[in-house]
């Protein structure tokens, strides 16, 4: 400080005293960007692999009718059967993973690549599939189905 | 010579011993069991131990109800064919005893409901059956030779003779015998080529007993090769989509016209190997090539509908890849994989619609597949390039910071208090 | 201009006179940091209390996500890391930044050591941050286990087993740490409440009385330096050493971001605890040499537990260091003590061997 005071170093010292201001201005938004952005909670509600709330109610399904969901990155099916009970299972064919639907008709499920059948309690009872569909667990929970791998 | 001696030698032993009372069990009434166990030779002793696992013995039955005689006589008495003995039945009297209670719905009721009686009937339908009644050819198998005598078990017994996964070699111990299926002109390589087929990995590695072997196709106790008009129906039985496209086709009626299997035609029988894509048009290992070539209708026909397929295939397996990477860098793609489920659904649908061998068929079942990898492809692409903004940014950062570095590096310079001309402390 | 810092000038009078701001703008500008040969190791503390700042903001940041309870943690993590926009960057960071920590904290103490800091009248200063380091370390095992993966529900199995082999008291010792006789969803919810409010709170007395003390003591020279009569030289606090702090802060924040990046902090696998335990359980780096050092003791010394044994020599040992200020008598005295520094010499190399074995010891073995 007791070095005299030239233009040059005054020009010196205006340049640092902005260069630092805006970098740690910068540094600033750096840092508050991302924790903005973290605090905004994401669009999709929350998904888990152990159980998923399904985006419809009981309400929604009507007795003999079958509704796909979605469980994870894997396709299911919910069923309500023909005496009012609601089941779900993985809607991925055991047979060469094709997504199966509900025939209203048939009352069984049903795998429309190679004519498939499963029936209510997803065991394969016609064509090729090689094992029953996996089952998961259903709760309801005022009007919200719950679907969970089997504990 | 010596040998029947021996043999001899140990009957009489035997029947020295049965007839000595009171020596073996002395409230047995069954002298048969009694005595051939006692007969330190095979296989005489041995079916006794068989029959110990027989199906028949456990509902409550003995040698007597097949083999006739007395039980209760011991010794070479209750073998007389007075009393109705019959040694061991071979040919037409096998069927005949077996028949006897298995024809008999009234009698079969109170031992298993559920079991058919026309076992018999069905045998005489066979060719094995045929053969035994129009020639007296008694080379053929009857019951005996795949229900395994003295040891029967139900086909539900994986011990059983009759076991899915056992069937084959049943069936091939005389169908794999050259020397006997050489005087009927019929080839021996079945049961190595089912071995290597798709059936035989589903039932034997997969353990799926609902996959076929020879019984399936052929029938069991009616056993006949299909014939070329309704193999179609065989394999239809679980092949339902193909063999109802098939149906439609125009090669169901030209096959037939030219003789050729149905099915068969393109898969084979005995060997039926895992359809793959190449099966299908006129490249290397293509079966179309076989009647088909570039210039006609059904060769373009078959490539239009191999490159289909193709094109789908190498789509899913590009939007695959992609969002597996982007999978594994921490990116949320879990909805796209999800749709990538019903992709897969139109590729299995476009490769069965190409039994109906009409491209246009082909296409329509395959478009919603390529539609969906196509959007899930962009997803991935997307998420990826999501990826590539999150290095930017750090890149982006770090500069930040290190040019913060710098200013402050500046500022301590010209604060020019560090340490080197710093004052004393005070 | 001239009218904007008038405001300010105004601003600053009225919080003056009701706070009193002067006092500490002048506390601030009296407080020095010696300079000479070992002045590096001063910026050691101030590393490990930023860190301990980025812990706590990324840790209030990753609570408004996650979810203590064996049903639901690991799902919340794993919404977290993939849905949550830099979810990924936070925890990455609240990783990486508690091991830095701990890595410093040990770097810290080991500095002061050796420079003899302990030395009256910083003799409470040295109780307080020995403690803040076992806080640290509380901190890490049970943060450890939060989100419920595989790996850290079995290490938190293995590390809780040490509490119950205390005779007597053991078995319910055992039953505190856990929340039960298992390790369970009872013992994430304990872990959760221990890390996030009852460390905190008790972190934030030590270290309040060890920076206190700090302020109130000024930096310790070492005997060393002082003995040998060199210039006594000294920058100011404000702004140049604060200035010099400021850039290893920076480049610790830059070290994170890419660690983060690069090295995003994994979730492995949910914890199932009817599972078998997978191979290759291992805690985190800086329990490694206690770890191993059990496994490696015999199942019985003298008739006693082997465990125990350990167990007890290493209670021992934190008691030693905690105690170095009154049992260094020659230093107190201001006198060479070169006996401390090689007990000193010998801890560190027998942790960095032992670490260094645990990390390359056949897993089978």
């Amino acid at each position: 400080m007791s070095k005299p005071d030239r233009p040059a170093t005054e020009s010196r010292r205006g340049f640092v005293n902005w260069l630092l201001g805006t970098s740690a201005g910068a540094f600033v938004v750096s840092a508050f960007y991302p924790v903005a952005r973290f605090v905004v909670p994401p669009l999709e509600a929350e998904s888990a692999t152990s159980s998923v709330t399904l985006p419809f109610g009981p309400a929604e399904i009507g007795t003999n009718q079958g509704k796909s969901f979605r469980f994870g990155n894997r396709p299911g099916l919910l069923v309500r059967t023909p005496s009012g009970e609601l089941r779900a299972f993985s809607a991925e064919c055991t047979h060469l993973s094709c997504t199966v639907q509900y025939r209203t008709d048939e009352s069984r499920i049903w795998c429309a690549c190679h004519n498939g059948f499963f029936d209510l309690t997803g065991t394969n009872v016609q064509g090729p599939p090689p094992r029953p569909l996996e089952t998961y667990d259903v709760n309801v929970r005022g009007d919200q189905i719950v679907v969970g791998l089997k504990a | 010579m010596n040998r029947n001696m021996t043999l001899a030698a140990v009957v009489a032993v035997g029947l020295v011993l049965c007839i000595a009372p009171g020596l073996f069990a002395q409230d047995s009434s069954d002298m048969c069991i009694e005595c051939h166990r006692a007969l330190d030779s095979e296989p005489l002793s041995r079916q006794v131990e068989q029959f110990e696992v027989d199906i028949h013995a456990a509902a409550g039955f003995g040698c007597v109800d097949c083999h006739g005689g007395d039980a209760s006589i011991a010794g070479p008495g209750g073998m007389d064919p007075a009393l109705g003995f019959l040694g061991a039945p071979g040919g037409e009297e096998i069927i005949a005893v077996c028949g006897r209670c298995h024809s008999d719905a009234e009698f079969m009721r109170q031992f298993n409901p559920s079991l058919r009686v026309d076992q018999e009937a069905e045998y005489w339908t066979s060719r094995h059956g045929q053969r035994l009644a129009a020639a007296g050819d008694t080379a053929v198998a009857t019951c005996a030779d795949c229900h395994a005598p003295h040891g029967i078990r139900p086909a539900s017994d994986p011990k059983s003779t009759v076991y899915p996964p056992n069937v084959a070699s049943t069936c091939g111990r005389c169908h794999d015998d050259s020397a006997r299926m050489g005087t009927y002109d019929i080839p021996v390589d079945q049961n190595e080529k089912y071995a290597r087929s798709v059936h035989h990995e589903a039932l034997v590695e997969g353990g799926d007993i609902s996959a076929p072997t020879c019984n399936d196709c052929h029938g069991n106790h009616g056993a006949a090769p299909p014939g070329i008009s309704w193999v179609g129906n065989v394999c239809g039985q679980c092949h339902a989509v193909m063999a109802d496209q098939y149906e439609q086709s125009r090669h169901a009626q030209t096959f037939v016209e030219m003789g050729m299997p149905g099915c068969a035609t393109c898969h084979s029988n005995h060997e039926i190997l895992e359809a793959g894509d190449s099966l299908l048009g006129l490249g290397d290992g293509a079966v179309c090539a076989a009647c088909h070539t570039e210039g006609d209708p059904g060769g373009s026909a078959a490539m239009a509908m191999r490159a289909g397929i193709d094109s789908l295939t190498v789509e899913i397996d590009e939007a695959t890849a992609v969002l597996h990477e982007a999978e594994q860098a921490g990116m949320e793609v879990s909805a796209a994989q999800a749709d990538m489920k019903d992709s897969n659904s139109a590729l299995v649908m476009g490769r069965a619609a190409m039994h109906s061998f009409s491209p246009d068929a082909v296409t329509e079942a395959l478009a919603p597949g390529r539609e969906i990898a196509g959007a899930s492809l962009e997803k991935g692409q997307s998420a990826l390039q999501d990826l590539r903004v999150r290095r930017m940014g750090l890149i982006a950062s770090v500069a930040i910071i290190l040019v913060l570095i710098l200013a402050l590096v500046l500022k301590i310079r010209q604060i020019g208090s560090g340490p080197a001309d710093s004052p004393g402390r005070a | 201009m001239e009218n904007h810092e008038s405001r300010l000038s105004a601003i600053w009078n009225w919080l003056d006179q009701r706070i009193g701001l002067a006092p500490a703008i002048s506390l601030a500008r009296k407080k020095e940091v010696p300079v000479h040969k070992h002045s590096i190791w001063y910026y050691m503390g101030g590393m490990t209390l930023f860190l301990y700042l980025v812990q706590i903001g990324t840790g209030i940041l990753l609570l408004i996500y996650y979810r203590p309870s064996a049903e639901e943690a690991y799902e919340s993590v794993q919404f977290l890391m993939t849905d949550v926009k830099f979810g990924w960057l936070v925890r990455s960071i609240h990783h990486w930044a508690a091991n830095l920590m701990i890595f410093m904290a040990f770097v810290h103490l080991v500095s002061v050591l050796f420079m003899k800091a302990y030395r009256p009248p910083r003799e409470l200063t040295w109780f307080s941050g020995v403690i803040l380091l076992a806080l640290a370390l509380a901190f890490g095992f049970t943060g450890y286990l939060l989100p419920w993966n595989e790996l850290a529900f079995f290490a938190t199995r293995v590390g809780t087993e040490i509490v119950g082999v205390f005779p007597f008291v053991g078995d319910f010792a055992l039953k505190i740490a856990r929340g039960g006789t298992d390790v369970t969803g009872a013992t994430l919810t304990r872990f959760y409440g221990v890390h996030v409010a009852i460390l905190p709170a008790i972190g934030f007395f030590f270290l309040g009385l060890h920076l206190l003390l700090v302020q109130k003591l000024g930096m310790s020279v070492p005997p060393s330096i002082e003995n040998s009569g060199s210039p006594k030289r000294a920058m100011k606090f404000v702004p140049d050493f604060f200035l010099r702090d400021a850039i290893g802060w920076l480049v610790a924040v830059a070290l994170l971001v890419t660690l983060a990046a690069f090295l995003p902090a994994h979730l492995g696998v949910k914890a199932d605890p009817f599972a078998a335990a997978p191979a290759g359980i291992k805690p985190e780096w800086y329990f490694m040499f206690m770890f191993h050092q059990l496994k490696l003791l015999p199942a019985h010394i003298l008739g006693i537990e082997g465990e125990l044994v350990g167990v007890m020599a290493f209670a021992l040992g934190g008691v030693f260091l905690f105690l170095v200020p009154f049992l260094d008598r020659n230093a107190a005295r201001g006198k060479p003590s070169p006996l401390f520094t090689w007990i000193g010499i010998a801890i560190l190399a027998y942790i960095l061997i032992m670490t260094w074995l645990g990390y390359t010891a056949d897993p089978m073995g």
